[in-house]
């Protein structure tokens, strides 16, 4: 903010500056350091918890003096709302790097190329290859199924779709986001595996995946497919191209980089899924590269059956998944934003 | 002719979905009809005992138990940091911010459920002890058996992560769509920074911050596998977060579906619908209020 060239003090108060700010909330750390060497007090996680009370009780007390109570409210307010950003911050650094630190441990080339057949809990070996046939043929079937599906519907929503069916569609669609992924694997269960009686396979994990999958890919096109300028199709139009040429041509690839995103976006969220798998895929130990029929694990799965356990050869690999899964995620994530720099519409 | 190829996958979706919520029902009504009334009022869960005896009244307390107690956890933190990123940080900061915070989103919940159980539980234990010594006099914080790990606490901690994304994501765009100019009249009246959130801010998102809860609640009740993991599976009806215990309908599929037999089954379909239901009457009602406000949220 710049200073007025107009001489109003009276309407400008004093202003604690950020060095005293930073000086009351350092002196109120140091208190706490003389306060837990000199007393009983104790503990690390004590002492940062005091040391920031007395930071922020001091930095709000050095405004008090100097600007009075509504400022003291206003910078509370602040201090909090950064504290909350802090938390936020923190909690993504400590679940990503502990999960790292840990997962390194148990994670090489044989964890890559090694099933769990036969291997006891208690055993120094064993690996993730299985579950990750499992989790690869998983999540491709769950997309061949529903981004094809989904990239219809966005083009009958957007361009097609007045009246009852229409609305009836983006009700199901708007119900089906709050869908728990538990829920669409019961779904399949009892649909697929039971009703129809085709027992667990990975396929049947693959049909639980694409109901979550599913919304997000409609979600995401038809946000792109809208942006897509009129003036765009109405060239194509004048050009004398039919309405379905003119989408499938002009509209869809203008919009690809938008719908590629949501698309990834999808395919990470439906990676990270355990819960519908176990009752759709259910978890086997060894490899099974046919995903039409039989259970198959996948890498959540496997997770969660090896942290499931008192052992902590299990429990190592368990973390060895979990960051394969968190890296692979992340990746996933990571490209989506950077397909979306590209996007020409957004 | 492509139009009604597109209207018609539309349609089969549909079509799939009713026959799916058919099959629940097919398959939930042995478990319905052995249990009755009770279903909806035991405790227990001993669906392939005879006689069964099996209802979901401890998991339906269980589960909104940790929904709404990792609501009172996320919500303020969610609130703070989309507040921060919109009306204090700059742009680069806040979006940088933004994209930390989706990243929480991303994480699996199995991995923070490996995370919760093996870091959080063990870290939290002080902090719960402290609670029960100094605030034990409160009926929710009692403990008496001064045990402490795997409790509802720690894992609505878990969960209020888990929740804190999509909380914090749809409120900054409720934020966002307050007109600048509400925020510059309070401001040319003298108001602190604090005072225009707290005048213009905040009155005019409260329908899109109540939206933004809910859908936060929906997905806190239906979470499975973090909690599954956190929680160690007990059938009590009581507020004593403290104590090791606690289950969740979500959870309760998780844990007992590999073991159960045929009833079994049955009871942890019925009981998903319960939770199904639930989380459908969560989803319209926030689709409802945030429609209202003009933003859409994001799924």
């Amino acid at each position: 903010m710049s200073t007025s060239p107009v001489t109003s003090s009276a309407l400008r108060t004093n202003r604690m500056g950020r060095g005293e700010g930073l000086a009351a909330a350092g002196a109120g750390v140091i208190l706490t350091g003389v306060a837990f060497w000199l007393t009983p007090l104790q503990g690390r996680a004590d002492f940062l918890v005091v040391a920031y009370l007395a930071g922020v009780a001091a930095y709000l007390v050095g405004a008090a003096r100097l600007e009075g109570r509504r400022s003291v409210v206003d910078r509370l307010a602040a201090v909090l709302m950064v504290t909350a950003v802090g938390i936020c911050l923190l909690a993504l650094g400590s679940v990503l790097v502990y999960t790292a630190a840990r997962g390194v441990k148990a994670l090489d080339w044989y964890f890559f190329t090694h099933s769990m057949n036969g291997v006891g809990p208690r055993d120094d070996a064993g690996g993730a290859y299985h579950a990750i046939i499992g989790t690869l043929e998983q999540v491709l079937l769950a997309a061949l199924i529903s981004v094809p599906a989904g990239l219809l519907i966005a083009i009958y929503l957007t361009e097609y779709g007045r009246g009852r069916l229409a609305s009836l569609v983006r009700t199901v669609i708007d119900v089906m986001v709050g869908i728990p992924s538990i829920v669409a694997g019961l779904f399949i269960y009892a649909f697929w595996v039971l009703g129809l009686d085709r027992g667990f396979s990975g396929l049947a994990a693959a049909l639980a995946l694409s109901i979550l999958m599913l919304p997000i890919v409609v979600r995401s096109a038809e946000e792109m497919i809208k942006l897509v300028p009129a003036a765009l199709r109405e060239a194509s139009y004048a050009l004398g191209i039919p309405r379905w040429r003119t989408i499938l041509r002009v509209v869809l690839p203008t919009a690809s980089a938008g719908i590629t995103t949501g698309v990834m976006l999808a395919v990470a969220r439906v990676t990270g899924e355990t819960a519908p798998l176990l009752l759709t895929a259910f978890g086997f130990d060894s490899i099974r590269n046919d995903p039409f029929s039989g259970p198959q694990s996948s890498l959540p799965l496997f997770v969660f059956s090896q942290a499931s356990s008192a052992f902590s050869t299990a429990v190592d690999r368990a973390w060895a998944g979990a960051l394969t899964l968190i890296a692979v995620v992340l990746l996933l994530t990571v490209a989506a934003r950077l397909v979306t720099r590209r996007n020409r519409l957004v | 002719m492509f139009r009604y190829v597109t209207a018609a996958v539309a349609a089969t979706v549909l079509v799939v979905l009713l026959a799916m919520t058919t099959f629940l029902l097919v398959q939930a009504w042995p478990a319905v009809r052995t249990a009755g009334g009770d279903f909806l009022t035991e405790r227990q869960w001993f669906p392939d005992a005879t006689p069964a005896r099996f209802g979901i009244a401890a998991l339906l307390w269980g589960t909104l138990l940790t929904s709404v107690q990792a609501l009172v956890v996320a919500v303020p933190v969610a609130i703070g940091s989309a507040l921060y990123v919109t009306e204090y940080a700059r742009p680069a900061v806040g979006r940088w911010i933004g994209y930390l915070v989706d990243v929480l989103a991303a994480v699996p919940s199995v991995v923070y459920g490996l995370w919760g159980l093996l870091f959080l539980v063990p870290r939290m234990v002080p902090l719960q002890r402290f609670l029960a010594d100094h605030l034990g006099f409160l009926p929710f914080f009692r403990n008496p058996d001064d045990i402490y790990g795997k409790s509802v606490f720690a894992a609505s901690v878990v969960l209020a992560l888990m929740i804190l994304p999509i909380v914090a994501a749809v409120s900054r765009e409720v934020f966002r769509q307050v007109p600048r100019d509400l925020r510059e009249a309070s401001l040319a009246l003298g108001a602190t920074r604090w005072e225009m959130i707290r005048t213009s801010v905040l009155p005019a998102s409260r329908s899109g911050v109540v939206g933004a809860v809910i859908l936060g609640l929906g997905r806190a009740l239906g979470e499975t596998i973090a909690v599954a993991l956190v929680l160690a599976s007990t059938f009590d009806i009581d507020l004593r977060i403290l104590e090791p215990g606690g289950n969740t309908i979500a959870a309760n599929i998780a844990t007992k579906f590999g073991e159960a037999g045929e009833i079994g089954r049955s009871a942890l379909i019925a009981s998903g619908l319960v939770l199904f239901a639930i989380t459908l009457a969560a989803t319209v009602a926030a689709r409802g209020v945030i429609r209202r406000t003009g933003v859409v949220g994001r799924p």
